[in-house]
């Protein structure tokens, strides 16, 4: 993936057309303007980032991946997106990919929301890369707030958008502080908070953002992912990429980490459950599922909920195939993917998701 | 057996001229400098405490009492210069030398601290429960269950009631914040609790039911103690034996009764016959 | 009769600082033995230094000169270190002061039966024996529940004496522990000391009432100006009152 941007670095790219800008002799704006039109994005260099840039980034992914789940700063730059709409995750994006790259952007689970294909675009006409919809299909995929479904394999790297990068920030305000207890591995307010949060609520109720150690040093904070995403980052074979633009913050999950969700011995960690519903578009029973609005839901069944797939690409998948398991594209079967799959979290909710457990059809 | 040996315990502020230590201390009649204006908080001060055993520091403010509690109880240093050897029984070396994360563990097991000032000591924003609660989680405990019968063992043992733990800390007593404090030192069963002025801030009758509770607490579980004070009260109902600090020196110790009835340095009998 | 207590050229000097480093005498060569049962009664003039001679033996003081050996622990505790005087006093030595000295809000059955309890008696067993203490000195009942603090000085007294004989410490060390106390509950007092001295503790008491020394004592030590005078049984003692009086 990296090979192109290397090429690129070597300035065999349009790297060249950048260092020689546009000369601008126009006396009004509208004039600057027409002198513009015609020169689209050779104005700019590969991949919109100039080549410092990309390759300090390459170096806070390098350094992250070497200390996982430590955070690590990197210059942040403004980029033609607001800030909190995935500047950290194009950032990274646009650092990894090359020319033959195949790239995928999701939000909240849909390829089609206007983020995502705006994200999407600025890849496809300055990075020159194909764009696909299909997990399976993609060599970096840039999310926000979920991970596919299918399961990712060695090959792919799945770059998250980070709101908010400190687990701690939750117990403590101070990042002076919060950088300490990270070098200290000192995580006993973190979980004072999950303590109190028993006391009240009698479970550990944390809806997104769910506090995971990582390979039994750091706390992470795994971004708004739901909780049933999480067990996903354990033992992956995938590279993560945790990037946040207006932090200037770069941690990674590395292959193969151990990803613990911090939890107590007789108050387990557990993912989202949806007893006894199905999707509607699809009928899958073992994927994170999202409530929708009815279109005539007003009427004599108002009552009742609908939910659908809440990752789109395969849900028009399973529509097509039922029975088609989340490795269904891998040489091997059984391949733990979190919730739904083999060796999936155990606890309170495993009956449930093993009554219509499609991917054990497959 | 000596649980806690400390040697040699110095911290002074300031750069330091290098022969800060000999032109300061009682004799000298002040702990600044003159050559350098070098601030020597303490110096050569030795102790030891036995298992079970209150050791009580008196002293008025300034005297160095509280530079040697941070010592013991293994407090980063936020400035000056520390020196001196601390050692505890069951731990190989000097810990003013050890490493953060064994000074860190040492501090949520075996030695434990209630601080003069209940900001430094609890979070006032978590329940009077999660800040007991952290002590234990902060040394490993990972069941919710047996830290929820712990943290209620404590509130009773320390005499909060048992209802308020879930409320936050805030808005306790003062004198509930500091049992909760005392409730914290004790959670992990140490073997030596430190104490720095325990009843500052408190009424006089609410001083006197906490030290009656940690008295009472002190010899049920056997755990050593050292008592930092102003206070000469406090140190004769809770102190075995007790130093007495001046100008960052020890000018005075021995039993504690015989401290008081019996005082033998000039400022100790200043001190005694002060008292109103 | 083995001896608990030596005592050889007991001084004791008070350096008073403020008075312009004045050294004023307490103690001065001061020699004798206690022996095991007995009932050993210290009189004297305000000012001998029976007090001082208490304090020191209890180490309360520190002596300035000379030894006291307590047999029963082999040790000076005139000399020996602190660690080891302590280790005595929570084990065989007991000390009753005039005074109480009190616990805040502690019910006046926990501050005679807490001293058993230090020592390793449950809690029901030490009240109790506080009871029967409180009850064989004559401390109301309806008091026993109650803080100390609001008691009379004879009903703390009484509190403070039990507290001293509830652990039955081998060798008590009592000043003055009945001077506050009305005849009647005097007497019970006595009683009761005497039981204990009975029961092989061994007593050396402050007294300012001839009339309770000559009821409990066996010995009497006199001092007078910090120096014993003489240490008599106590027969010889009442019958030189009756010399003093016929004189």
């Amino acid at each position: 993936m990296t090979d192109a941007g290397a090429d690129a670095a070597d300035g065999t790219e349009p790297a060249a057309a950048a260092e020689s800008g546009t000369q601008i002799s126009a006396t009004s704006v509208a004039d600057a303007v027409d002198d513009l039109s015609g020169e689209g994005l050779s104005g700019y260099n590969y991949a919109y980032l100039d080549e410092h840039t990309k390759r300090e980034v390459r170096r806070a992914i390098l350094k992250g991946i070497a200390i996982p789940g430590h955070q690590v700063p990197f210059a942040s730059r403004p980029m033609p997106l607001a800030r909190g709409w995935g500047t950290g995750g194009i950032q990274a994006s646009l650092s990894l990919l090359g020319p033959d790259d195949a790239f995928k952007v999701i939000d909240q689970g849909s390829d089609e929301s206007v983020n995502a294909a705006n994200v999407r675009r600025l890849a496809e006409t300055t990075a020159e890369v194909e764009t696909t919809t299909d997990t399976t299909e993609a060599d970096v995929i840039q999310t926000r707030h979920r991970i596919p479904e299918e399961v990712l394999d060695e090959d792919q790297i799945l770059v998250l958008q980070v709101p908010i990068t400190d687990a701690l920030r939750k117990v403590d305000s101070s990042d002076a502080a919060n950088r300490r207890r990270h070098a200290h591995a000192n995580y006993g307010k973190m979980w004072v908070h999950l303590y109190e949060n028993v006391v009240e609520w009698g479970e550990i109720q944390i809806a997104a953002r769910y506090p995971a150690m990582v390979a039994g040093r750091y706390l992470m904070d795994p971004s708004p992912i739901p909780r049933w995403d999480l067990p996903k980052l354990d033992d992956a074979d995938n590279l993560f990429v945790f990037a946040a633009g207006r932090e200037a913050r770069i941690y990674a999950v590395p292959p193969h980490t151990d990803v613990e969700p911090l939890a107590f011995e007789d108050k387990s960690f557990q993912v989202e459950r949806f007893p006894d519903q199905s999707c509607h578009s699809c009928g899958s029973t073992d994927t994170y599922l999202t409530e929708i609005e009815t279109e005539e839901g007003t009427e004599s069944d108002g009552g009742d909920r609908l939910y659908v797939c809440n990752d789109t690409s395969f849900c028009l998948k399973r529509q097509d195939d039922p029975g088609l398991a989340k490795d269904h594209h891998l040489d091997r079967e059984g391949v733990d993917w979190g919730p739904g799959t083999p060796g999936g979290p155990a606890g309170a909710d495993r009956d449930e998701l093993a009554e219509g457990d499609g991917g054990d059809d497959a | 057996m000596t649980l806690l040996d400390a040697s040699d315990l110095r911290r002074v502020y300031g750069d330091s001229c290098g022969d800060c230590v000999e032109l300061t201390g009682d004799a000298a009649g002040t702990n600044q400098c003159p050559e350098c204006g070098a601030v020597v908080a303490c110096a050569d001060v030795s102790l030891d405490v036995e298992p079970g055993e209150v050791l009580g520091i008196v002293g008025e403010s300034g005297s160095g009492k509280s530079s040697v509690a941070e010592l013991l109880a293994l407090e980063r240093a936020t400035d000056g210069q520390a020196s001196g050897d601390v050692r505890l029984d069951g731990h190989d070396g000097n810990l003013l030398d050890a490493d953060y994360e064994t000074r860190h563990r040492l501090r949520n097991g075996a030695v434990g601290l209630v601080h003069q000032h209940v900001r430094d000591g609890l979070n006032l924003e978590f329940t009077g429960g999660g800040n007991v609660a952290e002590k234990l989680l902060a040394a490993g405990w990972r069941n919710f269950g047996d830290v929820r019968d712990r943290v209620r063992d404590l509130f009773e043992e320390t005499e909060v009631p048992v209802e308020r733990m879930d409320d936050p800390t805030e808005t306790y007593s003062g004198g509930m914040q500091r049992r909760v404090q005392i409730a914290r030192a004790l959670a992990t069963d140490p073997d030596v609790v430190i104490l720095d002025e325990p009843t500052t801030g408190l009424d006089v009758s609410v001083q006197a039911r906490v030290l009656d509770m940690f008295r009472r607490i002190q010899r049920e579980e056997d755990v050593a103690a050292v008592v930092v004070s102003h206070d000469l009260g406090v140190v004769r109902l809770l102190a075995d034996r007790t130093l007495v600090m001046r100008h960052g020196r020890v000018v005075e110790t021995g039993l504690t009764d015989r401290v008081m009835e019996d005082p033998h340095h000039e400022y100790t009998q200043t001190l005694i016959n002060s008292v109103i | 009769m083995t001896d608990v207590l030596t005592v050889e050229g007991l001084t004791k000097t008070f350096d008073m600082h403020a008075l312009g480093d004045k050294q004023v005498v307490g103690l001065d060569d001061v020699s004798f033995t206690v022996r095991r049962g007995e009932f050993l009664a210290i009189v004297g003039e305000s000012g001998s230094g029976k007090s001082s001679l208490l304090k020191c033996l209890y180490r309360t003081y520190e002596p300035t000169a000379g030894s006291t050996v307590y047999h029963p622990a082999d040790a000076d505790l005139a000399t020996c270190d602190d660690r080891t005087v302590m280790a005595i006093r929570d084990s065989t030595l007991g000390y009753a002061s005039q005074f109480l000295d009190e616990i805040p809000r502690v019910p006046a059955i926990d501050v005679v039966a807490r001293p058993l309890m230090e020592r390793g008696t449950p809690a029901a067993q030490a009240r109790d024996r506080a009871r029967e203490l409180l009850d064989a000195l004559g401390l109301p009942e309806e008091l026993w529940e109650a803080y100390p603090a609001t008691f009379s000085g004879g009903e703390r007294q009484r509190v403070n004496l039990a507290q001293a004989l509830a652990p039955e410490p081998e060798l008590l060390l009592l000043d003055e522990p009945t001077s506050a106390l009305d005849p009647e509950t005097r007497t019970a007092a006595i009683e009761l000391l005497s039981e204990s001295t009975d029961a092989e503790t061994t007593v050396v008491g402050v007294f300012h009432d001839r009339d309770v020394v000559e009821r409990v004592a066996d010995r009497v030590a006199v001092l007078d100006g910090g120096e014993l005078q003489r240490v008599v049984p106590v027969a010889e003692f009442a019958a030189e009152e009756e010399e003093e009086v016929v004189a």
